[in-house]
């Protein structure tokens, strides 16, 4: 159906989006790439001039390098792991028969609508708070010694936290895709004696794959960059420094533009190992 | 999949499903209902749950202290323009992915998708150099155009799986009755998307709504929007939970009623092609 | 909005103090302590009186710096008047992204403002920000719970006595921790005090040659001292307690003692805030035994005018009358002399009505007994008290502080820190060229 007319219909119609986010791209990559290379200090005087690759080894030898590396891994696959888990239970759960099912749909998918600002706030004090925390009331009422969340358990707390805002969007897909599910599919194999287990694993799980990868593409892209719910809670402390969190620490609490610059290159090289990866995955799963 | 169970069943179902909603709903509601409290009931222990003395004197003293008509203001125009704006650029693109591909199409959208994992912070600089220089710090149009540009590649996916459900021969037949181009994207496709571009709104105001660190470091007094707002009650002096529940519950009001009044376009459009 | 500046112009215009007839706009960047959020309010007042409008940009205080920092480095002119502290000051003022403030008029009197704040906030004599409050920090403590322990507090305590008198007011079932410290990672937060405590036990963060200091026996010695301390006295989780979190513990009559910023005494003497209000003594911060230095800092929230400002004539107005006398006489007229701005001006601590705060006295012996150009029992190339006037120091310190607080949270020994301290300082001055 695609004659040359549209062909190159299509190609003016699609210029608008790639020019723009190619210049989104580009534009400040190569700014970033440009002060990498430099020895960028605002508060000595800005640009202090070339300086090759120093900054690039001085950001990879640092110590602080590869568990930022890590904590960043940790946290997205953490996230990813309970949303996926409990997003398939919930989904699973959500779409038998009851009584109420919108008001309990809307109270599943409301906290994918609180800014991470105001929910890393909120569970920090009002809930993770070691003294007037209400997990600490509830320790107390049980007799156990209240827990500091956010410097004994920090990375699991993070994690429930960004959990927390991503499992109504797990949840929401999920469901979408069970309940295009042939009912009657599920049926035959109850008639055959199918236990409810045999049933979830080689008629609904298989169904799920897709929305599964969707998932976790689109909330991979989200958590990679996660930031605001670290800067309000840890501030990297306890070894939740991410990669995002290191180079902000090096841009804005040192001041080392060229460093920090650096450390976004990195970053951006270690986006794209995931994206291919990802994308692999995705296309295959995305082509049928 | 609608399936006749015994009520037995359905009670159960019922209550077990109640229990999740209720728990993981329970921070949201715990915090609006802090926001009630006053500041020394907030931290009472054992915990005050309904029986407190109501009072609305938080949302007094947070109103007194910042304008909160100018931040929520702010978000509207910056949340919504920015959307508009993106689906306005992404909806012919998708168009043309989605009914004109090519080789390159799936690359090009992986492409577009992969700008999106670019470290904000990484960028901060250059971004602040380039808005002095064109002197849109501070300006509302400069925040809706870099929150468009961040969501656009998520617009364009989502707007790009819809079209892909809209059968072809429609459009053939279209094409067959004369319909020029224009015609054919006004007239056929777009009331058939109507309900995948509802949700591609929706999710992308609220993406834009909650989105804080653009919002927080691009703007000082004029253009700042709730993120910035909640920005000043995040750690004052002295005892600050019922107050800071209350700018909470002022910041994420109106999108958590935008979200629930809703939530049947998003919940119907929100497949990102997850389902076949 | 537009609505609203008509609606204000018109109002400026029918009282006739609209000096050119357009009303002119300042934008403010400031932290949200409660003193600049009682300045906002007063803020109308300025405005009547010149008709000069006031826009506020109010943040917690991270992103505060955050925010500021980038705009003064880019020169992004987003505010006319910055709030920054004694850190910032001498810095920027150095690299010319300030005003001087050095033509402020005669009735300013700018020679009441405190010696020690007036230096810290000068560059080669010029003074760049002028001084909204200052502080040093003091010990506050619980007299009933003093007495209690059978204690009697000294003027100027030592950490021995401050750590005797901990265990024995700590009383776990009651949930009363016997001393609440900050333990917060962060250069303003926990490093600052940890800094103070260091160089109460002779330890510095540079030698004269700048070489970093962690691996001397006088840091292991503080920082062993601190953590065994908070292990025996402390409040569970003071490695996430800043002064927010402590102010609210001690408030609520969850802490023996407390040793912060001068400036919490009229949030804890407060009764409506606080349920400990009448009961609380003051005294200087201790020092180690045999050490004459103490571990009380100084600092101030000041206000400064970042250069290339269109505004800087109505900007410096403000400033004159923010931190002026009169708005001191305004504070103290409608909400008592104890709510005013502290530590800034001589003046105040002359006032007999306000040399009857409780807290008055003590506050100024404070400030008086901190040295900012002489901080340490040995020499060091630098300047500051609980920080290092360096531009790198923030960055650095952040990060040292957060190894410091992961080993008050257990996850790591008092060695392990330092060593890491040590070898992360050493990287950052190499790299900054030292």
């Amino acid at each position: 159906m695609a004659t040359q007319h549209s062909r190159s219909a299509a190609r003016i119609m699609m210029a608008p989006a790639v020019i723009l986010l190619l210049g989104w791209m580009l534009v400040p990559l190569t700014m970033t790439v440009i002060f990498s290379f430099k020895k960028y200090l605002p508060l000595r005087g800005g640009d202090l001039g070339w300086v090759g690759f120093d900054n690039y080894v001085r950001f990879v030898s640092s110590s602080t390098f590869w568990p930022s590396v890590q904590a960043t891994l940790v946290i997205v696959g953490g996230v990813l792991a309970i949303t996926v888990v409990f997003g398939v239970l919930l989904a699973l759960l959500l779409d038998q028969p009851m009584w109420g099912q919108g008001v309990v749909r809307i109270l599943v998918i409301a906290p994918f609508f609180v800014m991470p600002t105001v929910s890393a706030l909120v569970w920090k004090n009002i809930f993770m708070d070691p003294v007037n925390g209400l997990f600490a009331h509830l320790w107390k009422f049980f007799g156990a010694e209240p827990i500091s969340w956010l410097s004994e358990a920090s990375m699991p707390s993070i994690i429930l936290i960004v959990s927390w805002q991503w499992l109504p969007f797990a949840t929401l897909i999920l469901l979408t895709a069970m309940q295009s599910l042939d009912s009657e599919q599920l049926e035959a194999a109850e008639m055959d004696g199918a236990s409810p287990l045999a049933r979830f694993g080689y008629i609904v799980l298989p169904h799920l794959g897709r929305a599964i990868t969707v998932v976790v593409l689109i909330q991979t892209i989200f958590l990679l960059s996660i930031f605001a719910e670290i800067f309000v809670t840890t501030q990297g402390a306890f070894g939740t420094r991410t990669l995002t969190y290191l180079i902000f620490q090096r841009v804005l609490e040192s001041q080392n533009i060229g460093l920090g610059s650096a450390g976004g290159v990195y970053a951006i090289i270690l986006a794209n190992i995931v994206a291919a990866f990802l994308m692999r995955i995705v296309g295959k799963n995305l082509d049928t | 999949m609608a399936r006749s169970v015994t009520p037995q069943r359905k009670a159960i179902n019922t209550i077990a499903a109640w229990a999740v909603g209720l728990v993981i709903f329970f921070p949201i509601l715990w915090t609006i209902l802090t926001s009630f409290k006053t500041e020394a009931q907030a931290i009472n222990d054992p915990p005050l749950f309904l029986f407190f003395d109501w009072t609305l004197e938080n949302y007094a003293v947070v109103q007194e202290r910042s304008n909160y008509m100018r931040f929520l203001w702010n978000s509207i125009i910056i949340a919504g323009g920015s959307t508009v704006l993106g689906i306005i650029i992404a909806v012919p693109a998708a168009w043309s992915m989605a009914f004109v591909p090519s080789k390159r199409t799936k690359d090009i959208l992986l492409w577009m998708l992969s700008t999106k994992m670019l470290p904000a912070v990484g960028v901060l600089y250059p971004i602040y150099l380039i808005f002095i220089r064109m002197g849109l710090l501070d300006s509302r149009a400069g925040l809706v155009i870099v929150l468009m540009l961040i969501n656009l590649p998520i617009i364009v996916w989502m707007l790009y799986t819809y079209f892909k459900e809209i059968p072809g021969e429609i459009l053939e037949a279209a094409r067959m009755d004369g319909a020029s181009l224009k015609e054919e994207i006004l007239y056929v496709l777009t009331p058939m998307a109507i309900p995948g571009i509802a949700s591609t709104l929706l999710l992308n105001i609220i993406l834009a709504w909650n989105e804080a660190f653009w919002t927080l470091n691009l703007t000082a007094a004029q253009a700042a929007p709730l993120t910035a707002f909640i920005a000043s009650y995040s750690s004052p002096e002295g005892l600050f939970y019922a107050k800071l529940s209350a700018a909470s519950t002022m910041a994420i009001a109106p999108i958590l009623i935008l979200g629930w009044f809703s939530q049947k376009q998003l919940v119907r459009g929100l497949t990102f092609g997850a389902v076949k | 909005m537009s609505l609203r500046s008509a609606l204000c112009a018109a109002t400026a215009l029918s009282l006739g103090t609209a000096g050119a007839g357009v009303a002119e706009t300042i934008t403010i960047a400031t932290v949200n302590n409660g003193d600049m959020i009682r300045m906002q309010g007063y803020s109308d007042h300025f405005t009547e009186a010149t008709g000069i409008e006031v826009e506020w940009v109010t943040l917690e205080e991270n992103v505060l710096r955050q925010r500021v920092t980038t705009d003064i480095t880019t020169k992004g002119g987003q505010f006319d008047i910055m709030t920054i502290g004694m850190y910032e000051t001498p810095i920027w003022g150095n690299n010319g992204w300030l005003v001087p403030l050095d033509d402020l008029s005669e009735a300013y009197d700018i020679n009441d403002i405190l010696p020690a704040m007036r230096n810290g906030l000068s560059h080669d004599g010029t003074l760049y920000a002028a001084p909204f409050y200052g502080e040093s920090s003091m010990i506050m403590y619980r007299t009933d719970l003093m007495e209690q322990a059978g204690l009697d507090m000294p003027e100027a305590p030592t950490w021995e006595f401050i750590r005797d008198a901990a265990v024995a007011m700590t009383d776990r079932e009651k949930e009363i921790n016997g001393i609440c410290l900050r333990g917060k990672a962060g250069w303003g937060e926990g490093g600052a005090f940890i800094t103070t405590t260091a160089n109460s036990f002779g330890a510095r963060w540079f030698d004269e040659n700048w070489t970093a200091q962690f691996d001397q026996p006088e840091w292991k010695e503080a920082l062993s001292f601190f953590v065994d301390l908070m292990e025996d006295a402390g409040p569970p989780g003071y490695s996430t307690n800043g002064f927010n979190e402590n102010l609210s513990l001690f408030q609520q009559g969850k802490c023996g003692m407390w040793i912060d910023a001068t400036v919490a005494a009229s949030f804890v003497t407060n009764p409506e805030e606080s349920t400990v209000a009448d009961k609380v003594g003051f005294a200087l911060a201790p020092n180690h035994d045999g050490v004459e230095k103490r571990a009380n800092w100084l600092w101030a929230w000041a206000l400064g005018i970042p250069a290339g400002t269109n505004n800087e004539a109505a900007a410096k107005q403000f400033i004159e009358w923010a931190t002026s006398k009169e708005y001191i006489e305004l504070v103290a007229a409608n909400e008592g002399w104890a709510n005013v701005p502290p530590g800034a001006r001589t003046s105040l601590y002359e006032t007999p009505e306000y040399q009857d705060v409780p807290f008055a006295d003590m506050t100024l012996k404070s400030i008086e007994a901190a040295d900012p150009t002489n901080p340490t029992v040995d020499p060091v190339p630098y300047v500051g008290i609980q920080f290092v006037a360096i531009p790198e120091f923030a960055g650095i310190a952040t990060q040292v502080s957060q190894e410091f607080s992961a080993v008050y949270a257990g996850q790591q020994t008092v060695d392990e820190a330092l060593e890491k301290a040590q070898a992360f300082t050493s990287e950052e001055m190499e790299a900054a060229g030292y």
